[in-house]
This record gives C-alpha cells, sequence and structure tokens, in this order.
C-alpha cells in the first residue's frame, strides 16, 4: 500500500477541514476536477465528503489528504499521470 | 428504525484515540453486536487499535482489528464489505471518513456522533445515515443509551 510520506509534497493548508479545502482549490485554481471518496491517486485513496475537488497546477496536483487525529491537509504533489488520470476519469 | 435480523458482519471505524468514550463505546456496542451473532471488525489507526486491543485482551467482544488505511482499501476495491457499518465522529476527519464509507460501502451506516461539537458534526451529514447522538466528550453514558434506543432487532 502506498504512502504519501514516501513523495515529495509541499503542504499547501494543514489541519483544516474538507470545506476550506474545497474552497481553496476552486479559489485558487482555474483547473480543478471532482471526484468520489475512495478515488486511488499516488496509491492511496482519497477520503472526504463528495464532490471531493482536485486542483491542477502545472504538472502538479492539489488534493486533500485526511488522517483521523490531525484532520486535513491540502498537498501539492508533482504528478503528470495522475493529471491524466483525473482527466480521463471525467 | 429496527435493524435486520440475519447480519453476518459490522464494521467500527475508529476517529482519533483522545476521545475518551470511544474505546468504551466500541466494546459496549461490539458486545451488543455478537449477543446477535454479528462478526465484529474494528478499523483505526495503531493507538486507536491498541486501545481496543488492550481492553479486550482476550477478544471477548472483537472479533479483528484492521489498519484503517488496509481498511478503506480494500473497501474501495471491493475486497471486502460489511452488513452494518459505525463510524466514530468527534473531529471534521471523522465527517470525512463517514462520507467516504457512505460512498464505498453498501453498509447501513450508523454515525457515532460525540464531542462538545457534535450538534454541528450532526448538520453537516446530508445524506442516507442512522446518526446517534450525544454532546458528552468523556461520560459514555449518554451515547450507550442512544445506542440503546437506536441499536434495536427486528424481530
Amino acid at each position: 500500500m502506498g504512502c504519501i510520506e514516501e513523495t515529495k509534497y509541499e503542504v499547501i493548508l494543514k489541519n483544516t477541514t474538507f470545506k476550506e479545502c474545497r474552497d481553496y482549490v476552486r479559489n485558487n485554481f482555474s483547473e480543478f476536477y471532482q471526484v468520489n471518496p475512495g478515488y486511488r491517486m499516488f496509491d492511496v485513496y482519497i477520503i472526504g465528503v463528495p464532490p471531493i475537488t482536485i486542483g491542477v497546477d502545472g504538472d502538479y496536483v492539489i488534493f486533500p489528504y485526511t488522517k483521523p487525529c490531525y484532520g486535513t491537509f491540502l498537498l501539492r504533489i508533482h504528478g503528470v499521470d495522475e493529471i491524466e488520470a483525473l482527466k480521463k476519469a471525467q | 428504525m429496527p435493524i435486520l435480523t440475519g447480519l453476518t458482519d459490522a464494521l467500527i471505524v475508529l476517529g482519533c484515540p483522545e476521545s475518551s468514550v470511544q474505546t468504551a463505546i466500541t466494546l459496549y456496542l461490539a458486545n451488543k453486536l455478537k449477543k446477535e451473532k454479528i462478526r465484529v471488525v474494528v478499523a483505526g489507526t495503531r493507538s486507536a487499535v491498541n486501545l481496543i486491543k488492550v481492553s479486550d485482551f482476550e477478544r471477548n467482544y472483537v472479533d479483528e482489528t484492521v489498519d484503517l488505511d488496509r481498511c478503506i482499501e480494500d473497501l474501495a476495491e471491493k475486497r471486502i464489505d460489511f452488513d452494518l457499518c459505525f463510524v466514530f465522529v468527534h473531529k471534521d476527519a471523522g465527517i470525512s471518513y463517514l462520507a467516504t464509507m457512505h460512498s464505498i460501502s453498501d453498509a447501513q451506516l450508523f454515525a457515532i456522533i460525540s464531542g462538545g461539537d457534535a450538534e454541528a458534526f450532526e448538520s453537516m451529514v446530508d445524506f442516507e445515515c442512522e446518526k446517534i447522538v450525544a454532546k458528552t466528550s468523556h461520560n459514555p453514558i449518554p451515547l450507550k443509551k442512544r445506542i440503546d434506543q437506536v441499536i434495536t432487532w427486528d424481530v
């Protein structure tokens, strides 16, 4: 099973809520996609309240990552293959 | 609404283990389910699961514990599913896990909502789900009473 910690990631928002992450992506990125909970990305399964909004900024994806004790983080990770998969999934 | 009889398994999804009532309510609920011959699986973080393992050392109540991430993966990939699913909600993350379970599982879904923000979290649940709500953080009795009201069996 994959682990986000093994990737090179940037934390845009931390200890936040799913709603704040959704609003941030919609307000700051012109290109974004909506997926359902359980969508697989970077070998992890996205947790959240649908629609989960994932932003695209060049070759980077911006998406929420939730842990039970620490809330939701908004992460930015280089992911050309993930962007391609997002576009195909729409 | 009474729960149908003849169900075989239930998943209890733990939230952050800092919730004082979580372990006690999990074991109480597991006991209630076991009496109906329902197999109980508990998913959570390592610390949350270890609290259960130590509290139920001889597995009198909980049949199996699983890593939360692994459980999500297996549900999302349709390798497993359950008849009943209970999700603890005492933080915003709990709402995210609850909504995820609603999306990836066909189980009859229950939200066990507690803590000072219980009413706010309850208002966020706008999908089909039985809500068990008590604005308590340390005393499990209000949640126990709500569970006894909600978890009844169709005989």
